[in-house]
């Protein structure tokens, strides 16, 4: 569903973030993107919905090559592609509901958003993927008056009602406590299930990966160095991704009951 | 001198913070330099100390004027005169703010393109390094004696205060918001009234207030150069000695400039 062919980003400064990354996601699949600060995951999902221009390298979502677009096809293509972001990215003076409604901007012409008058249709998506989340009372607070982790679900709200066959994920749990980080990663795999939706989640927390997605993808220095199942991460693994350390405390043991009640 | 970088080299030492002017010499060179332009300064001064005796009569005339307020004999003059002023204060700030928008964006580097922020900056530039007075004096010359002359006045170097600070809040608004709309994917105008706009609203609320306030004081200055309001009536009053006028006149400004800033007061803590 998304491939992505020799992608490579080189910055104005030099620095090379990607190094010709080749990589495939089939529809419905939740892959998690881990490797340390600077490896070039950001980049990475920023260059597939081109938020970052890539520099060379070809990426196809379904049969369009995103790559390739004049800026009006992009934004349709974009329309395709949620994101959620690290420390969630709310516009906070504007109320849940407006930032929910903003993932249809894309859909709606320009006066319509502008007196915030969407299609009832837009509305009762919006109210229907509030209430999944439960977050529905919250509807006409304005953005900054919720908690952390509520705004992360307002945030995956406005990804969904975008209506997207791809989810890019960056760093959903940064600043969130770890319960509240497994609430929104469950969440996050939850919905990709509903939906059949392919996600590509950057994390952190390696054990959070592993309790949650299919496949893991370890990233160091722009370039692909781990792609196999979760169970398959050994400190060798890790070593080559991160570099030398005591892995033994991070990776989730088999028989471990992962998730906490909540 | 070593840089004592060991633990045993600092103990037991006293710790300074670092000068904010590493050399030495430097340091003193400019202390010194400082107090000696300070010095030459104030001795350059000429002062006419026989001049300023015998101005000490009129300004205290003046003064004591402020105890006879003489609002009445020249009541229909100030009316008149503050209306204009006001009326040259709300056109001028609305078309001035309307203006200063679209450029205030276009001066803003991270979000428009080179050739228009070059453009956008130069508008603001001009308009910045001409002062008030002088485009007063010159607009005059062009549309002749009266408050148009003020309103363009006013409008013109309104645009060149607002756009520019408008610019600054925008470059420094927060990226990933802007971002997380640009993912959605919206257009440009819905980017700008999601993305950008919210971030920036209330500043350009309390700017825009600030602006209202600084515009109603420079239309009471520009009536001295004959572009009309109530500085208009403030000068002939000086003309023809009437302090007590005058001094009625500065009584009812200082009024309105504390009534708009507790407004902007007001209004700025509830646009937050």
């Amino acid at each position: 569903m998304l491939k992505i062919e020799k992608l490579v980003k080189t910055y104005k400064t030099g620095d090379k973030a990607l190094k010709a990354v080749d990589m495939e996601v089939p529809r419905g699949q939740v892959v998690s993107l881990i490797g340390p600060s600077g490896a070039g995951k950001s980049t990475l999902i920023r260059c597939i919905n081109r938020l970052v221009e890539p520099t060379s390298g070809k990426v196809w979502l379904g049969d369009v090559e995103i790559s390739g677009l004049n800026a009006g096809a992009l934004r349709r293509e974009r329309r395709r592609m949620g994101m959620i972001f690290q420390e969630y990215a709310l516009i906070e003076r504007l109320t849940v509901m407006e930032n929910v409604l903003s993932g249809r901007l894309g859909y709606v012409g320009f006066w319509r958003s502008f007196l915030r008058r969407y299609p009832q249709s837009d509305v009762n998506e919006a109210f229907r993927l509030l209430d999944r989340v439960g977050l529905l009372e919250m509807a006409d607070k304005r953005a900054d008056e919720l908690s952390g982790g509520q705004r992360q679900r307002v945030g995956i709200c406005r990804a969904l009602i975008q209506n997207p066959a791809l989810l890019l994920v960056d760093e959903p749990t940064a600043s969130l406590d770890p319960k509240t980080s497994r609430q929104i990663m469950r969440l996050i795999t939850e919905l990709c299930a509903e939906r059949k939706l392919a996600a590509i989640v950057n994390i952190h927390d390696v054990a959070l990966a592993q309790m949650f997605v299919q496949r893991v993808i370890g990233l160091r220095f722009g370039a692909i160095e781990f792609d196999g199942l979760p169970t398959a991460l050994t400190p060798e693994v890790l070593t080559a991704i991160y570099g030398e350390e005591d892995w033994q405390a991070t990776i989730r043991k088999d028989g471990e009951s992962g998730e906490l009640s909540v | 001198m070593r840089k004592p970088d060991t633990l045993s080299d600092r103990i037991d030492r006293p710790w300074r913070k670092p000068p904010l002017i590493k050399s030495l010499w430097l340091r003193w060179a400019l202390a010194i330099g400082a107090a000696a332009y300070l010095a030459a300064a104030v001795f350059s001064i000429e002062v006419n100390w026989l001049r300023v005796y015998e101005g000490l009569d009129r300004g205290a005339e003046f003064i004591t004027s402020f105890a006879r307020l003489d609002f009445v004999s020249r009541a229909g003059d100030i009316w008149s005169g503050m209306l204009e002023s006001i009326i040259m204060t709300v056109t001028a700030s609305v078309v001035g703010i309307a203006i200063s928008i679209p450029i205030g964006l276009g001066a803003a580097s991270n979000i428009a393109p080179l050739p228009i922020y070059l453009i956008c900056r130069g508008v603001i530039a001009v308009s910045r390094a001409l002062q008030e007075i002088i485009v007063a004096i010159l607009l005059v010359a062009i549309f002749g004696f009266g408050p148009l002359a003020g309103f363009l006045t006013l409008s013109f170097a309104t645009i060149g205060f607002l756009s520019k600070l408008l610019a600054e809040d925008i470059e420094s608004m927060d990226k990933a918001q802007a971002e997380a709309i640009r993912a959605t994917g919206s257009k440009w105008l819905q980017w700008i009234n999601y993305g950008v706009q919210p971030q920036v609203i209330p500043r350009l609320v309390g700017l825009g207030m600030y602006r209202i306030d600084i515009n109603f004081r420079e239309s009471a200055v520009l009536g001295l150069v004959g572009a009309g309001g109530i500085g208009a009536t403030l000068n002939t009053a000086f003309d023809r000695y009437e302090f007590d006028t005058a001094a009625a006149i500065l009584v009812v400004i200082i009024g309105i400039v504390m009534a708009l800033e507790y407004l902007s007061g007001v209004i700025r803590a509830r646009v937050q």
